[in-house]
This record gives C-alpha cells, sequence and structure tokens, in this order.
C-alpha cells in the first residue's frame, strides 16, 4: 500500500499539516507559563478570530464591473447579511440564533437573485 | 440518552456543521473528480483533516507532484496553526490522552470555539474537537456518494462559517474589552488583503499581528521596569 503514490502523497500531506501544529507544544512545553505565552494566549485570539472575519469577506465589491449594484454571492448580501449577524447578537446575544437567521438570510439572497 | 455535556458540544458545532457540510462534500466531488479513489478521499478527511490542505493535496495529487513539493507547500499553507498552538499552551495543559488528537484536530473552526469558552473544560473541548471533525468527514462521503448532482439547492450555506466568525469575534470582544487586538488585527488584515496573495494572506496576517503583540508585550515590561526603578 505505502508503495501506491497516492498514499505517499496523502501520508506526506498529513504528516506535514500535523507537524505544524503540534510544533509549538513540543518546541515550548516547558514555557506555557512564560509571561510572554500567556499574553499571546490572551490577545491573540481576538485578533485571529477577526483576522478569520476579514479573510472570509476579502472578496467583497459592492459594485459589478459595470458600476452596477453587486447583487451576487459576494456583493451585498454578503455585507448586508454579515451586518444582520453582528445587528441580531449585540441584541440578542443568541450566537445560534444570529448566525442562522444570517445564514438563511444570505441563502434567500444568493439563490433568489434579490433586487432592490 | 444524550449526556447533557454531547449536547452542548453538538449545540456549539451546529454552525460548524453547515459550513463542514457543504466544503467537505465540495472536497469529496473535487476529488472524485481529478480520479481519487473515494477510500482514498475518505481517508484524506480521517487522516489530514485540513480543509484548504485538502484542496491543496488534491491539486498537487492531479498534476503529479514530488513528494518534497508536497511537504513544503502544505506546511506553507498550514503554519498560521503554529500560532494557534502558541496560544492554546496553556490551555491545553493537563488534556492527558485527549491532548494528541485536540492537537491533531486544530482546524480555524475548533480554535475558534475552544478559544472562546468562559469555562473551558477539556472533556468538552474533545468532544467538540471530535464533533467538527465527524462533519468534516460526513460531509466527504456525503460529496463522494452524490458527486455533483445536488440533493437541495444550498448554495450559500456556507455563509454559516462567516456568520460564526462574526458572532465569536463579538463575543471575545465583550470579554476582552480592550481594542488593542482588534486594531491589530483590523491593520494587519486589511493590509494582508491588499497587499499579499491569496495563498500567503492568512499566514501573512495572523504572522504579523503575533508580532506586532510581541512587540507590545516587549513595549509593556519595558514600561513596567521603568515604573518598579
Amino acid at each position: 500500500m505505502l508503495s501506491d503514490p497516492v498514499w505517499q502523497l496523502i501520508l506526506v500531506c498529513a504528516l506535514a499539516t500535523f507537524a505544524t501544529r503540534i510544533l509549538p507544544f513540543v518546541a515550548l512545553s516547558k514555557q506555557a507559563d512564560h509571561p510572554l505565552i500567556l499574553h499571546l494566549g490572551r490577545y491573540l485570539p481576538p485578533a485571529v478570530m477577526l483576522i478569520l472575519v476579514i479573510y472570509a469577506l476579502r472578496d467583497f465589491s459592492p459594485l459589478t464591473a459595470g458600476w452596477q449594484l453587486n447583487m451576487g454571492d459576494n456583493g451585498l448580501p454578503l455585507i448586508l447579511a454579515s451586518l444582520l449577524v453582528a445587528g441580531m447578537h449585540v441584541w440578542r446575544h443568541n450566537a445560534l440564533l444570529s448566525i442562522v437567521l444570517g445564514t438563511v438570510a444570505y441563502m434567500v439572497m444568493v439563490q433568489l437573485g434579490w433586487s432592490v | 440518552m444524550i449526556s447533557p455535556i454531547w449536547r452542548e458540544a453538538a449545540r456549539q458545532t451546529l454552525p460548524v456543521l453547515f459550513g463542514y457540510l457543504p466544503l467537505g462534500a465540495a472536497f469529496g466531488i473535487v476529488a472524485i473528480e481529478v480520479g481519487i479513489p473515494w477510500y482514498a478521499a475518505a481517508a484524506m478527511s480521517l487522516i489530514i483533516y485540513a480543509g484548504a490542505g485538502q484542496f491543496l493535496a488534491t491539486t498537487l495529487l492531479a498534476a503529479g507532484a514530488g513528494l518534497t513539493e508536497v511537504a513544503v507547500a502544505t506546511m506553507m499553507l498550514n503554519s498560521r496553526h503554529i500560532f494557534y498552538g502558541l496560544s492554546l499552551l496553556k490551555r491545553f495543559q493537563g488534556a492527558g490522552w485527549r491532548k494528541p488528537y485536540m492537537i491533531f484536530a486544530l482546524t480555524d473552526e475548533t480554535y475558534s470555539l475552544l478559544t472562546s469558552q468562559t469555562t473551558y473544560s477539556h472533556a468538552l473541548g474533545f468532544r467538540i474537537s471530535l464533533l467538527n471533525q465527524l462533519w468534516w468527514i460526513s460531509g466527504t462521503l456525503i460529496g463522494i456518494a452524490v458527486g455533483s448532482a445536488q440533493l437541495f439547492n444550498s448554495q450559500g450555506i456556507e455563509f454559516a462559517l462567516t456568520a460564526l466568525f462574526i458572532v465569536l469575534t463579538l463575543e471575545q470582544a465583550k470579554r476582552l474589552k480592550q481594542a488593542l487586538p482588534f486594531i491589530i488585527a483590523l491593520v494587519t488584515g486589511l493590509s494582508a488583503v491588499l497587499l499579499l496573495p491569496e495563498r500567503h494572506l492568512l499566514l501573512g496576517a495572523i504572522g504579523s499581528a503575533s508580532l506586532l503583540l510581541l512587540v507590545h508585550y516587549r513595549y509593556r515590561q519595558r514600561r513596567e521596569n521603568h515604573h518598579a526603578v
């Protein structure tokens, strides 16, 4: 089985992925209480979370190439649904409700070809 | 009868389910289309378990890439995980037998859920990690079985992951009540979107955010030492 190139590639890919995940735990296992590690543990997760939001919205563009309002899946539906999620969450503090409402709104807008 | 802890894990991972089913299915479909046997595609979701990493692997497989190239490309793509581990060193302490799996299963989405717990327990964290991978494998199997034929029109359902990140950002802001990490994220995130090619975007943003936090740490330490004198 290991002579099959498909399996070799899968195995290498699995090991490389695991290596990036386990590296800090192996290299810094004795340093978990170092003030710098605690500092990163406190401030990095919120920063990563907002970066993931920015990444998810990276393709947003309000206008199409022809200067029309963009109603496609990277246009107004994306930003409107995001604002709905944020607004609902600030208002009701119910994570699942915000996510489900926002996702349904987005799906309806991109599937039905939402227009003003 | 489902125990309360499993129910809580299922509740928290539900948005990930909405995202991982269609994305996992997309991976299954692509894998079959480039000619990977179905059991190999399923094995990839079982032992690699990295969304973008698996799509990259199918591309490299189809292109007949060498193993060194595969190893380097995969590590480049996933090196942001190094920073995830840095901020979980403390939290994963004492996880015991669960720890190797929780490190293996550290995707963007799992990291986000684990770092957003107000009262963290390894028992719940482990179940969250496990369920997320179960959703990913289920999606892959659906993609393999159904192929490009659509069961229902699910277009746009992957927005659930964007919504999850928005909600978790607000939760983190509520808990931390400090602007600093969000200002850093805005600066590095927007700069990366404007300046970097797609494949280096996340690493560039997360890497430079970590660097800025290191600078901030140094600065604060120096100021404290100064006051102590």
